[in-house]
């Protein structure tokens, strides 16, 4: 059979002329889906970045014919899920508050939203699960400063603790002993209310203590220390104590006095936020 | 060298040769008339099905509510944390499909896959409107489309598309009450998921079943590459006795003068073939193991007066023992061997253990998370509280009391938030969320301790039925 000369195989393609050791680089062309999906590729690019924003400016980007926006899309997310409780907050805000807890609907709203609000605007101070810390009381006892009825919370949370900005500030201060009494009073009623509480201290200091909490501390605390919530007086004779309850941080409390305050919410929060935030503590476990 | 050389590189697509079965008449084919009347009866009148439930839960027998997260199976609901149980259905259905693979090879892909089936239906319309294969093969050659042809060619695609919207259509109506999803999609006011799955469902159903047909076992089905995996040499499996039928009629050893076998060649078996292939050449991938081609042949062997079975169900074994000469092994034996015993055990053991499960499931469960964010809380007088959050599952359609205990310590006492007593009750169908306090009073064992083991229980106040969960008192720790 007379061998002809082939031109080109079709398994003997095209070289690119590169050659190093004998190897030898193909110039295969692109396979023609390949090339055609690059295409298209490059013409969405182009596309896209007229549609949407993309490329980059001296302090913005291009805003792109579709006007989409990540914030816009947030802020009309936020609108809508406003909007879609805007009634019930309308009732939340308007219905007496001693109901809330007996409408298993608005309850459990409320319940909800002032869990989130909670979260957001009292966790730093009172923890995340609400147990506080010192100086900042734990709102899942049954403890109260300044009562735990859900009417209660909610002027709390509203006005505030001893603040400036309300007029309406829950308002009280306990004077510093330390520049009335002399250092043995001290010591001898700090006894004296440590043992109120059930901790048996020396008899002796004891005695001469209630003497000087007679003479002092019971116009607010009570004759048996058991505190006054309409000052904000602390129960001194149960198990909880805000600041701490061993000798030298009572005896500093005696001494230099305590004044904690709490911001007026109304400022920031709408109605329906503080009433939601007021029926979230007061369901925690020690409302009264 | 050089003539070895191909002309043009093979291309690595190949177009689909049409196939045009002939109708057949047999015991197979009316095995498989029958597999599909019932595998599409079933399929499109279950959603149909009522089952009373009580007013609060819906009255279809079988419903994926997924709305509701639920799954409604006859007597059975089924909720998403007990999932396993369509876990466990998945794998008995994977080992039955192995158990019948070992021991009567593709049978699933013959008679009863939706592809098969519904190949089969649009085959048998096809038939009815254009014609048997010679009708058809002259239609698809005609290449003019005058308009008997695009009659023709529209009143079979209208009927396809008809039976595709009717399988979309059923499907969907396993996910919804079906009466009322049915006037809704007709009046336009069903969801668009609804719309869109019948769509795709229609569109699939149209191609896979109109036109791809075998090349969808060939090509896109996995399974047909997993199954010879389960077969071996005694799984019975559609064989060609070429011991007997050869040499054909018109081969060359014929016409070389030795005795012919048993086929006449009469390309019968060929011609009735859904997948378009030549069962005499052994054994292929493409066979569904549908049996026309058995009762092709066997008709034709009846009229030559020659025994039936030249095509047959057979094991690979006893082609080579019929051709010493000897009788093949029953087919009991066939069937029966280790590895079919070993996939029928394990399917009875996950069956067995479902059934288990479903008999020893209640209807009344809960969950305990202890709160940990604090661990415990110190009340006025000292008492030591624990938080734990609840969920108490009501799986009756009827609201219930349910009554909440603690065991473990007699100094531990329970109370409910916003609830005065100890039982709450729980809508129908449905999870309770409820906070439970358990408390110890001051310098009490468990108020000291670092941790106290409790039990707390649920019980049903009317009926008695009662779960529980273990969980933890944390104490003060001195």
């Amino acid at each position: 059979m007379a061998k002809q000369p082939k031109k080109q195989l079709p398994d003997d393609p095209d070289t690119t002329g590169h050659e190093w050791d004998g190897i030898q680089e193909f110039n295969n062309p692109l396979p023609r889906w390949w090339l055609w999906t690059l295409y298209a590729t490059i013409v969405w690019a182009v596309i896209y970045s007229i549609a949407y924003p993309a490329w980059p400016g001296i302090s913005s980007a291009t805003a792109g014919v579709m006007g989409w926006s990540t914030r816009a899309n947030v802020a009309n997310d936020i609108a809508a899920a406003e909007a879609a409780n805007a009634d019930i907050n309308a009732r939340l805000a308007e219905v007496e508050l001693t109901e809330i807890s007996a409408d298993p609907e608005l309850s459990g709203y409320a319940t909800s939203a002032g869990a989130a609000v909670f979260k957001t605007w009292c966790a730093q101070c009172h923890g995340s699960g609400a147990a506080g810390a010192k100086g900042y009381p734990n709102l899942l006892d049954n403890d109260w400063l300044w009562g735990g009825d859900i009417e209660a919370i909610h002027a709390t949370v509203k006005h505030g603790i001893r603040n400036e900005e309300d007029g309406d500030a829950r308002y009280s201060e306990m004077p510093a002993f330390g520049e009335m009494l002399e250092k043995e009073e001290l010591s001898a009623v700090t006894n004296y209310v440590i043992s109120l509480s059930g901790t048996p201290q020396d008899p002796a200091q004891v005695e001469a203590g209630q003497t000087v909490f007679m003479d002092n501390c019971a116009s607010c605390h009570g004759d048996e220390g058991l505190g006054d919530r309409d000052q904000g007086a602390p129960n001194l004779a149960d198990a909880i104590w805000l600041y701490g309850g061993d000798y030298d941080t009572v005896l500093q409390t005696v001494t230099y006095s305590r004044y904690g305050v709490m911001p007026p919410w109304s400022t920031r929060l709408t109605e329906a936020e503080i009433r939601a935030v007021s029926s979230y503590v007061h369901q925690l476990g020690g409302g009264e | 060298m050089a003539d070895s050389q191909p002309d043009a590189p093979k291309s690595l697509y190949a177009a689909r040769e049409p196939i045009f079965p002939k109708k057949v008449y047999g015991p197979f084919r009316n095995l498989k008339w029958v597999i599909m009347a019932v595998t599409l009866g079933i399929y499109y009148l279950t959603p149909w099905i009522r089952w009373d439930r009580g007013p609060n839960l819906p009255d279809q027998a079988v419903l994926v509510d997924l709305a509701n997260r639920r799954f409604f199976f006859f007597w059975i609901e089924i909720w998403p944390h007990e999932f396993y149980f369509v876990a466990g259905l998945l794998v008995m259905a994977g080992l039955g499909l192995f158990l019948f693979t070992s021991a009567l090879g593709r049978v699933w892909c013959g008679y009863a896959c939706p592809q098969t089936v519904w190949t089969d239906l649009f085959i048998l319309v096809e038939r009815w409107i254009e014609g048997d294969r010679n009708a058809r093969l002259r239609l698809h050659r005609q290449k003019k489309w005058d308009f008997r042809k695009f009659r023709l060619r529209m009143i079979k695609w209208i009927t396809w598309l008809l039976i595709a919207m009717a399988t979309g259509g059923a499907w969907v109506f396993y996910f919804a009450d079906a009466p009322t999803l049915l006037v809704d999609l007709f009046t336009l006011n069903a969801h668009m998921v609804a719309y869109s799955t019948v769509a795709i469902l229609t569109g699939t159903t149209f191609l896979f079943g109109g036109f791809a047909r075998e090349q969808i076992c060939i090509y896109a089905c996995p399974w047909p590459r997993i199954q010879a995996a389960m077969m071996d040499e005694d799984t019975l499996v559609v064989g060609y006795r070429e011991w007997r039928g050869e040499p054909r009629k018109h081969s060359e050893a014929t016409k070389a003068g030795e005795p012919q076998g048993d086929c006449i060649d009469c390309m019968a078996c060929v011609n009735v073939c859904p997948v378009g292939i030549d069962i005499r050449d052994g054994q292929q991938l493409e066979c569904i193991t549908c049996a026309l081609c058995i009762d092709a042949c066997d008709d034709i062997m009846a009229k030559i007066g020659k025994p039936r079975g030249l095509i047959d169900y057979m094991a690979l074994t006893d082609e080579v023992s019929e051709r010493a000469g000897k009788d093949p092994k029953p087919i009991l034996k066939h069937i029966l061997r280790p590895r079919t015993i070993m996939y029928t055990a394990l399917w009875s053991l996950v069956g067995f253990g479902l059934l288990f499960a479903l008999f020893i499931r209640a209807d009344i469960e809960m969950t305990v998370a202890p709160v940990r964010n604090p661990t415990y809380v110190t009340l006025a007088d000292g008492t030591i509280r624990n938080t734990y959050e609840v969920r108490l599952l009501n799986k009756h359609g009827e609201e219930r009391p349910f009554h909440i205990t603690v065991a473990g310590d007699l100094t531990i006492r329970l109370e409910l938030e916003g609830v005065p007593y100890s039982t709450v009750i729980v809508p129908a169908d449905t999870t309770f969320n409820q906070r439970v306090y358990l408390q110890a009073p001051a310098n009490s064992a468990p108020a000291l301790a670092e941790s106290t083991d409790v039990r707390l229980w649920v019980e049903d106040t009317t009926n008695g039925e009662r779960a529980y969960k273990d969980t933890v008192f944390n104490g003060r720790g001195n």
